[in-house]
């Protein structure tokens, strides 16, 4: 084989598989991004339905109940402002109280129920979630915004 | 007073790094002996005094000397012995510390085990080490001081994170530190080798057992890490493609593209600047790694603080490294071209293709890995990037790497005949295709990914074996004994970590087929039946140890009527941190393993219990087992030590003529 066909062969392998991989990453990226919503932006319609998202916030005091059949748990996740009721089927991460941070996976129903797949709690005592706290500190200013 | 001693033991190394990263720069650059040599007892010495802080530091651990801050923060009274000495490494200023003492660990083995290189090239291996080591050492003390006292002392600590008080919490660490830290020597080499414009076979043959090592260490580190995961964290799952988990398996695929190149390097001078600069971006992307799980910008159990100096800190420390190598390697790569020309059907067209495809795959990671930080940093949204972005980038990149895996080894350097390699290895795939088919068939889970898995896992295994046999073939005269010790230990090394990797796929594919799981509620005396398993539910009893109380759970398993196995799932309370924890149970078998946790209590008498079965995943470990062994059977090759002797009488050699 000629040097300049063994070349052109060579650079056409590289650029087909760089294509074939940047295509593989566009498809990836805009069928699995999922993105995250603050309780606030759920409850003014700025969430997506049928899509999975993600809210976080604070697990409210006093909300977490089982269905009779012991497996659903029906719990609301709040940033202080706004509280969307949540359900899942399944067993929640030890670090999962009220009144601690956690973060929610699943989709919106069209009734305004949070139907969740997973759920992710801290690890340790100290740190929250960081995207539980950004909810808050969002509804916080907002808070505050309010006030003044 | 230990604790100021270790922090002056500290501020010493700081200063022998930087004696060590500048001293024989200068030696090398104006070729005087006497200042090349300092470099070697600098690190020397730097090697005591870091092991000297570190031993001050694990002895206000042990001591429960809660006035040093780190260890109120992170220690108890109460906390078993062995969890208090890794409690020294399971926070963010200790584990830096462990992160130098690594780097000085690895300096002195090069200074060590590679005293045959020429005098100007180690004295810049060395500097750059130097100057690495200065950098952390400097974070450490300046960002991240283990040893600050709290004054007034508290009377009780706040005791390790109870995650992390776990045997495979022991190894994970300093085993992924040395995989991480390792790479900064296959770094140096390739930064020396820029320098002095010498890149030949001889750099490649003394860069490879490093590369190797580092490797291996990193593989297994990554192991302990994902077991410790599969049964500390009680999902069950053994892999998630959280971003810390990506920090470390990004220098893993690059360094497996190292390895690789390396070996074309040495054996045909090729592929220079190639190597090179995967050398950078290895470590590069074991500093990324630390700057990820370090600088708390994810949120994880590995992200231990949130202090915005320190991540820029390590983000200037890694632009530093990055951009000063990149500039150092446009600047002399031009010079380094060259190597033995090959023809497209070679072993080095596929080790070529390979390399490309896994730097591709480590790419695709790097981007799922950092793109929701880039849009988080500009204020785009939050999002996250979740494992099936990372499964349907990674499998499809990942099958050619496995085919042409296989056919690397049977292919002469240089040039092949296509035709002729078809023919040998047509029987293997035809065989591996009816085997992926059957198995699935058998397993009753006939889908593409199952069929895929198995006839990858079958290809590599069957290839692997038809390479051993054909291997053997080459000396038909000789006994079969003579024949199986002619083997160099590095073609073994090859052959067990391509097994490896056939026994990993084995694992990854049937735990994704055949996983099952179920949510019961049980009370005393009920039972619940999973597969061939039949579990019966003998209530839950409060058990104390040292730091914890649990409510301990006791399943007696039966298979058909006999009795397997008693399996007792905790739920713990840590006393001191007041942390609820889940503790499984498992029962390990080669097959299968049970694994049951320990749900909500539902009433006085009612829990829910989690019982699942996870076929083949001891494979997954066995598969890293066995490749972390082919990478020690590699580094040990007798060639690498053969060097020593060889370059000795050539020296006297050159003196005599």
């Amino acid at each position: 084989m000629k040097p300049r066909s063994k070349r052109l062969i060579l650079l056409g392998s590289a650029v087909a598989l760089l294509v074939g991989a940047v295509a593989l990453v566009l498809t990836a990226f805009q069928q699995n991004l999922v993105f995250f919503h603050t309780p606030t932006e759920v409850a003014a319609g700025k969430a997506p339905v049928e899509r999975v998202f993600r809210i976080g916030g604070l697990v409210e005091e006093g909300s977490i109940a089982r269905n009779d059949d012991g497996y659903t748990v029906r719990f609301a996740i709040t940033d202080t402002a706004q509280v969307i009721p949540v359900t899942y089927r399944g067993s929640l991460p030890s670090m999962f109280q009220e009144g601690k941070g956690a973060v929610v996976q699943g989709k919106l129903t069209s009734d305004g129920l949070f139907v969740a797949t997973e759920v992710l709690a801290k690890h340790d005592e100290n740190y929250m979630p960081v995207e539980a706290q950004y909810a808050l500190d969002k509804a916080h200013q907002a808070n505050q915004t309010v006030q003044y | 007073m230990i604790a100021e001693l270790g922090h002056f033991a500290l501020i010493l190394a700081l200063v022998l790094s930087l004696v060590q990263g500048l001293v024989p720069m200068i030696g090398a650059n104006r070729n005087r002996i006497a200042l090349m040599a300092v470099g070697r007892p600098a690190a020397q010495g730097q090697l005591v005094f870091l092991v000297i802080s570190f031993a001050c530091l694990t002895y206000a651990f042990i001591t429960s000397d809660f006035s040093v801050r780190l260890a109120a923060a992170n220690s108890h009274s109460q906390t078993p012995l062995i969890y208090k000495i890794t409690g020294v490494w399971g926070n963010h200023e200790g584990s830096l510390l462990l992160w130098a003492l690594s780097l000085s660990l690895w300096t002195v083995a090069v200074t060590v085990f590679s005293r045959d290189l020429p005098e100007a090239f180690m004295a810049r291996v060395l500097g750059v080490l130097g100057w690495i080591s200065a950098g952390f050492i400097s974070f450490t003390l300046f960002t991240s001081n283990p040893f600050e006292r709290l004054l007034p002392a508290v009377a009780e600590g706040r005791d390790l994170n109870p995650l992390l008080q776990d045997p495979g919490m022991i190894i994970h660490p300093p085993l992924l530190y040395m995989g991480y830290v390792g790479f900064s020597v296959a770094f140096a080499f390739a930064i020396a080798a820029l320098l002095t414009g010498r890149l030949d076979a001889a750099w490649a043959r003394w860069s490879r057992p490093w590369t190797t090592v580092a490797w291996v260490f990193l593989t297994a580190g990554i192991a302990v890490g994902s077991g410790w995961a599969y049964y500390e964290l009680g999902w069950g799952g053994w892999w998630f493609w959280d971003p810390v988990e990506n920090a470390s398996f990004m220098p893993w695929l690059l360094g497996t593209a190292l390895m690789h190149s390396l070996a074309v390097t040495e054996k045909r001078g090729a592929f220079r600047s190639w190597t090179i600069l995967l050398a950078i971006g290895a470590f590069s992307l074991s500093l990324l790694g630390t700057f990820l799980v370090r600088s708390g910008v994810i949120t994880s159990v590995h992200a231990f603080a949130v202090d915005p100096a320190r991540g820029l800190y390590i983000l200037a420390l890694l632009v530093l490294v990055i951009g000063i190598s990149l500039v150092l390697f446009a600047w002399r790569a031009p010079k380094l071209a060259g190597g033995g020309s090959f023809d497209l059907v070679s072993r080095d067209s596929s080790l070529l293709a390979n390399n490309v495809l896994l730097a591709v795959v480590t790419g695709a990671v790097l981007l799922g890995t950092l793109y929701p930080l880039f849009l988080d940093a500009l204020n785009l949204g939050k999002i996250s990037v979740g494992p099936p972005y990372f499964e349907a980038t990674f499998v499809p990149l990942m099958v050619p790497v496995v085919l042409l895996m296989v056919v690397a080894p049977f292919m002469r350097w240089k040039k092949d005949d296509l035709p002729k390699t078809l023919r040998k290895l047509g029987p293997a795939f035809g065989a591996s295709i009816i085997v992926g088919f059957l198995v699935a068939f058998v397993i009753d889970h006939v889908t593409w990914r199952t069929v895929l898995g198995l006839f990858l896992a079958a290809w590599v295994l069957i290839g692997s074996a038809q390479l051993l046999w054909s291997r053997l073939a080459e000396r038909p005269g000789a006994a079969a004994s003579n024949r199986l010790r002619g083997i160099p230990s590095a073609w073994w090394g090859m052959w067990l970590a391509h097994v490896g990797v056939g026994i990993f796929v084995i694992g990854v594919t049937m735990i994704g087929s055949l996983e099952s799981h179920t949510d019961v509620r049980m009370r005393d005396g009920q039972t619940a039946t999973i597969g061939k398993y039949t579990f019966v539910f003998q209530g839950v009893r409060e058990v104390q140890a040292s730091n914890y109380i649990a409510a301990q759970a006791k399943l007696q398993v039966f298979k058909g009527d006999r009795l397997l196995t008693t399996m007792t799932p905790e739920k713990r309370n840590y006393v001191a941190s007041a942390m609820p924890m889940t503790q499984v149970s498992l029962h390990i078998g080669p097959l299968r393993d049970l694994y049951v946790s320990l749900g909500d209590q539902l009433d006085s008498e009612t829990w829910l219990v989690n019982l699942h079965i996870k076929p083949f995943i001891s494979w997954i470990w066995a598969g890293c087992i066995l490749m972390a062994l082919g990478g020690i059977f590699a580094a040990s090759d007798k060639r690498y030590r053969r060097l020593a002797e060889r370059s000795a009488p050539a020296a006297a050699a050159r003196q005599a003529s």
